[in-house]
């Protein structure tokens, strides 16, 4: 089956390991991923605080032109991949709101026929997360590990991927992602901040609020004994890490915690190598030397 | 516009020479000071149907995680929605502190959807000007907004520079080292990004624009 493949902003740039080692890890699975052709910014939480509507046009944009490009699997609908949890929840949301409200399905469907666009609905919108557990399986990816992770991770889901509209995990204590990391051979801590909110934003706004909520994830982490956190969104990815300094300055705390997508560290357990997985880019070194897999 | 606190009861004269009375301040707001319709106005926009239907339980309160820092707390803030505290709650820091993690939304026993009341407050606010001048939170919302409007993209560094324009230029100096981090690691570009068919864009923005202003 084929993909279509929703980047967003972010994975174009300070998300760009994440893109690098969602390719790398795909193309090792042989599951074909196409970039959707001329895609918008989802509008994130900034957009949406300004205008509603037109950030569900965005959105709207996007998934009528997934549907055009894209072509149906089995059950009749374009696979579309969004990687990033802004854009999955957004996406996700915006076909909820058009399903269910007819004042905003009236102004947005306005906008495509404008803009010579249309959207009939048959776009399915899917985390890689849920790809690789429940399409390409647990199975197949054990199958494809050469050398297991023997290392301890702390899964951080993160907001938006599970709230509020969860397609394909639990809402309240999800697991995909621990039985993905258990099949290559790493072993899933039993902590509380699974789903515990990073911040997002805040760490660049009201940097005290921010980086609080930073160092609550980041120091439990440490304390369960993780010798890495696993993300599935790169703007988790960029407040626990990139801002690290700054959370141990702000709490007196000297914590040095690798924060690595989730796809990078599946592509270490395939052998891939480190660059090709966007390992080198990260601030908090994370390497298949110090982890002994 | 009225100031969300009402001005002290002086006689006229009296602000001039200090008093050895106490101020004589008003601390509760008379009725005909709110907005009856506030509640009804947020509801709609937020699809805020059960909005009337909130229990005051708290769940929301006790659930968010930065409910701390808040000035009014979320029960307090759908309470004050209900009641027509409509500038106490525009100029209220609870709404800016709301990360939209939907933690609330998922927990309320009366399936309200807080996150989506906080942004139609947020929308509110903004398009009222009613926040401090300086405030990151949303001027980050607006320059985001003009940015991809324009471009149909989002440029990291453009929307650093145009936040600092707008809040303080120090802070691009607090952002040095971070930004030369990601410019080394490869993780930021300098160059301005954006999509290629902006004119479907634009024509797509201004059709809901055109579907907004029939409905009114």
């Amino acid at each position: 089956m084929k993909y279509l493949y929703y980047p967003g902003c972010s994975l174009k740039s300070t998300g760009k390991p994440y893109e690098e080692s969602l390719k790398a890890v795909f193309s090792a699975l042989e599951v074909p991923l196409e970039e959707l052709k001329d895609w918008n910014c989802c509008g994130a939480t900034a957009y949406m605080s300004v205008d509603e509507v037109k950030s569900f046009a965005l959105s709207a944009r996007n998934l009528a032109l997934a549907e055009k490009q894209g072509e149906p699997a089995e059950n009749g609908m374009v696979q579309l991949i969004a990687p990033c949890s802004a854009c999955y929840a957004l996406s996700l949301k915006t076909q909820h709101y058009l399903a269910e409200n007819e004042d905003i399905r009236r102004k947005v469907e306005r906008g495509l026929s404008e803009a010579s666009l249309t959207y009939q609905g048959k776009v399915q919108v899917r985390h890689p997360l849920d790809v690789m557990v429940n399409d390409i399986g647990l199975e197949r990816i054990k199958g494809a590990v050469k050398s297991p992770l023997n290392t301890k991770v702390a899964c951080y889901y993160g907001c938006q991927i599970v709230r509020p509209y969860a397609t394909f995990d639990n809402q309240a204590s999800p697991t995909a992602l621990d039985n993905l990391m258990e099949a290559i051979g790493a072993a899933p801590l039993d902590w509380a901040m699974k789903t515990r909110c990073c911040g997002g934003t805040l760490s660049g706004t009201i940097r005290e609020v921010g980086f609080r909520l930073n160092y609550l994830i980041l120091k439990e982490a440490q304390r369960k004994g993780a010798d890495v956190l696993a993300t599935t969104c790169p703007l988790c990815q960029f407040d626990l890490e990139c801002f690290q300094p700054n959370v141990n300055a702000a709490a007196h705390a000297d914590i040095h915690m690798p924060v690595a997508y989730f796809t990078q560290m599946v592509g270490l357990s395939f052998g891939i190598p480190e660059k090709k997985l966007g390992l080198q880019r990260l601030f908090v070194p994370y390497k298949k030397a110090s982890i002994g897999g | 516009m009225r100031s969300p606190t009402p001005a002290p009861y002086s006689p006229s004269g009296a602000a001039e020479r200090p008093s050895l009375l106490y101020e004589v301040r008003k601390v509760l707001k008379y009725e005909s000071e709110l907005n009856p319709e506030f509640g009804k106005e947020v509801a709609q926009k937020a699809h805020g149907e059960n909005l009337f239907a909130c229990i005051q339980c708290g769940t929301c309160s006790g659930t968010c995680p930065v409910s701390h820092y808040m000035d009014y707390a979320p029960r307090r803030i759908i309470a004050m929605v209900r009641s027509g505290f409509e500038e106490e709650v525009l100029s209220s820091s609870t709404i800016w502190l709301c990360a939209s993690c939907y933690q609330c939304t998922v927990d309320c026993p009366k399936q309200i959807r807080l996150t989506d009341i906080m942004y139609a407050l947020k929308q509110k606010a903004i398009a009222k000007h009613l926040y401090p001048k300086k405030f990151a939170v949303p001027i980050m919302a607006e320059e985001f907004y003009k940015g991809v409007a324009k471009n149909g993209r989002n440029s990291e560094g453009s929307l650093m520079i145009n936040m600092a324009r707008r809040t303080s230029l120090f802070s691009l100096f607090k952002y040095t080292r971070l930004g030369m981090k990601l410019f080394t690691t490869g993780r930021m570009a300098l160059r301005e990004e954006g999509i290629e068919n902006k004119e479907q864009l634009r024509k797509l923005l201004r059709g809901v624009e055109k579907a907004e202003e029939e409905a009114r």
